[in-house]
């Protein structure tokens, strides 16, 4: 299947009526294969809703999402989905929060052990294999996360802020490994975040969204060759020029928030 | 040293009232002295019998006393009850906890049954089912049913969306989604449920044996009474406690076996 996601007309609204919260305006876009995509803005702009109806969680009010040429209509292994809560089975041990998706395919046991040594292996899990995720520490957690679907070699992967809880230097070693593991599956990354460094660390591409509507307000292509270097000054004038654009979104969030309209 | 000082009120109570005994200030009647208790209760362990391999096997002899074979057949009562409770409270609690049309349906009803003390069941328990073991079986059932019930129904509508959203994006289907991940995810609730119920289970058991059985423990201190065998009832009663707590100890040490995933184990 290809991995190109197509963003049709996107629109959604929460509740009806005088409540109704309007979070994703007609925004469409193309997202290639391969391509590492990140969703930036501030809280309310509809980043992480847009990432649930692409994940098929979240129904659209209006367009669709497509996906290898068809409409998305229901969640699927083929665009795994790694989330800031971590949601690993607490009653599982690494190994079988690992395997779960493999069991759920009917791969036969033989085999889906092979492909979680593997898996286990590239995340440097090898040695919390037996651990319940209460016993990891939050990083730890997310490699698990990112095995858990991994393990199912899906052509997208979706992640919703998913080093938001984790400290800096954590965090820097995840966005490592993560560039490393895209570098190697060449998957489809669409990838949301708040953080305006993130985002240029990672991505190929960022999209940012303004504060509700959810509108793309930017759309632009990091072109600093990777490795990149925070410190460098191409990264902070490109950091400065999205500061600009994500703060004017953040000062709308807060001045809104202040005069009391929901917050999601 | 922290456990020598736990010790030290109970030693003292303990001789106070031994001397007070003694001394006659109380009749014996109304408290008999510690040492009596401690006589009698070691009397009631001992098989009335000497043993005989002609007639009985040894293990058989052992627990032929008359407190032995009281307390395996509350214990007997309070485990084929819980089964028979838990057994169905825990798939009606499945279903109601998973389906909220049938919620709305019987939730009405639960709340209405459920606060009536398994105890004020009796005169129908006797009334339905006569004397003897299916009456007190149907109350320690009962007693178990609801605790479990409710907890089960409670674990499973309050299973976390997240691991619900996480298991639907890897691909699972209804089956998997109820197997391997709600019915753990409820678990400790469910679990809990089952501690209480048996914790209730224990108390119906020696109501229940004390009106429609003739034997057990609830029957005994009962009986002791009509003879006004104080030390008897006092032996029976150390019994049913060391009983229930040998029952609520296997109860916790298979929650934590079972829940070792669960982060509230964390030490």
């Amino acid at each position: 299947m290809s991995a190109q996601i197509e963003i049709a007309h996107a629109s959604k609204v929460f509740g009806t009526g005088d409540g109704a919260v309007p979070a994703l305006d007609d925004i469409t876009a193309t997202v290639p294969e391969g391509q590492f995509l990140c969703l930036l803005g501030p809280s309310g702009c509809g980043k992480s809703t847009l990432l649930n109806a692409i994940a098929g969680f979240t129904p659209l009010s209006a367009g669709q999402i497509i996906m290898g040429g068809r409409p998305v209509t229901e969640p699927g292994p083929d665009r795994g989905m790694v989330f800031q809560e971590y949601a690993l089975f607490p009653w599982m041990n690494v190994e079988d929060n690992v395997r779960f998706g493999l069991d759920i395919r009917g791969v036969p046991r033989t085999d889906a052990t092979v492909t979680v040594d593997r898996i286990v292996a590239t995340l440097g899990l090898s040695d919390f294999r037996k651990r319940y995720p209460k016993d990891l520490s939050g990083g730890m957690r997310q490699r698990v996360a990112i095995a858990r679907i991994l393990a199912l070699d899906p052509p997208v992967m979706l992640m919703d802020e998913p080093f938001g809880a984790l400290d800096a230097l954590t965090r820097r070693t995840l966005q490592d490994e993560l560039l490393r593991i895209w570098a190697e599956y060449r998957k489809t990354v669409i990838f949301v975040t708040h953080s305006i460094e993130e985002a240029i660390y990672l991505a190929d591409r960022i999209l940012v969204m303004t504060y509700r509507p959810g509108r793309i307000k930017r759309d632009m292509t990091v072109e600093i060759p990777r490795p990149r270097d925070t410190a460098s000054g191409e990264f902070n004038a490109l950091k400065r020029e999205l500061a600009g654009l994500v703060m004017a979104e953040q000062q709308r969030f807060t001045s809104a928030e202040l005069h009391g309209a929901a917050v999601d | 040293m922290h456990r020598l000082r736990g010790a030290i009120v109970p030693l003292v109570l303990l001789i106070l009232w031994e001397v007070l005994s003694r001394a006659g200030v109380f009749s014996p009647i109304v408290l008999p002295p510690p040492s009596a208790v401690a006589v009698k209760w070691y009397q009631g362990i001992l098989p009335g019998l000497p043993y005989d391999p002609a007639t009985e096997g040894y293990w058989h002899w052992v627990f032929s006393g008359e407190m032995p074979h009281d307390a395996i057949a509350s214990l007997a009562r309070v485990l084929t009850g819980f089964c028979l409770g838990a057994g169905l409270a825990v798939p009606v609690g499945l279903l109601l906890g998973t389906s909220d049309r049938l919620y709305g349906l019987f939730s009405p009803l639960l709340e209405i049954l459920r606060p009536i003390p398994p105890i004020a069941y009796i005169p129908l328990a006797i009334v339905w089912f006569g004397l003897g073991n299916p009456p007190a079986l149907f109350l320690i059932a009962l007693g178990t049913f609801f605790p479990v019930l409710v907890n089960t129904i409670a674990g499973v509508r309050q299973v976390d969306s997240i691991y619900i959203r996480a298991a639907r994006n890897l691909g699972a289907g209804s089956w998997t989604m109820f197997r391997r991940v709600i019915l753990p995810a409820a678990s400790p609730f469910v679990l809990a449920g089952m501690r209480i119920g048996i914790g209730t289970a224990f108390i119906v058991v020696i109501v229940a044996e004390m009106i429609a059985v003739s034997d057990g423990l609830g029957y005994r201190i009962l009986e002791a009474r009509e003879y006004m065998w104080s030390d008897k009832i006092i032996g029976g009663m150390l019994t049913i406690g060391v009983l229930g707590l040998i029952i609520d100890g296997a109860m916790s040490r298979l929650n934590d076996h079972l829940l070792r995933w669960h982060r509230g184990l964390e030490r």
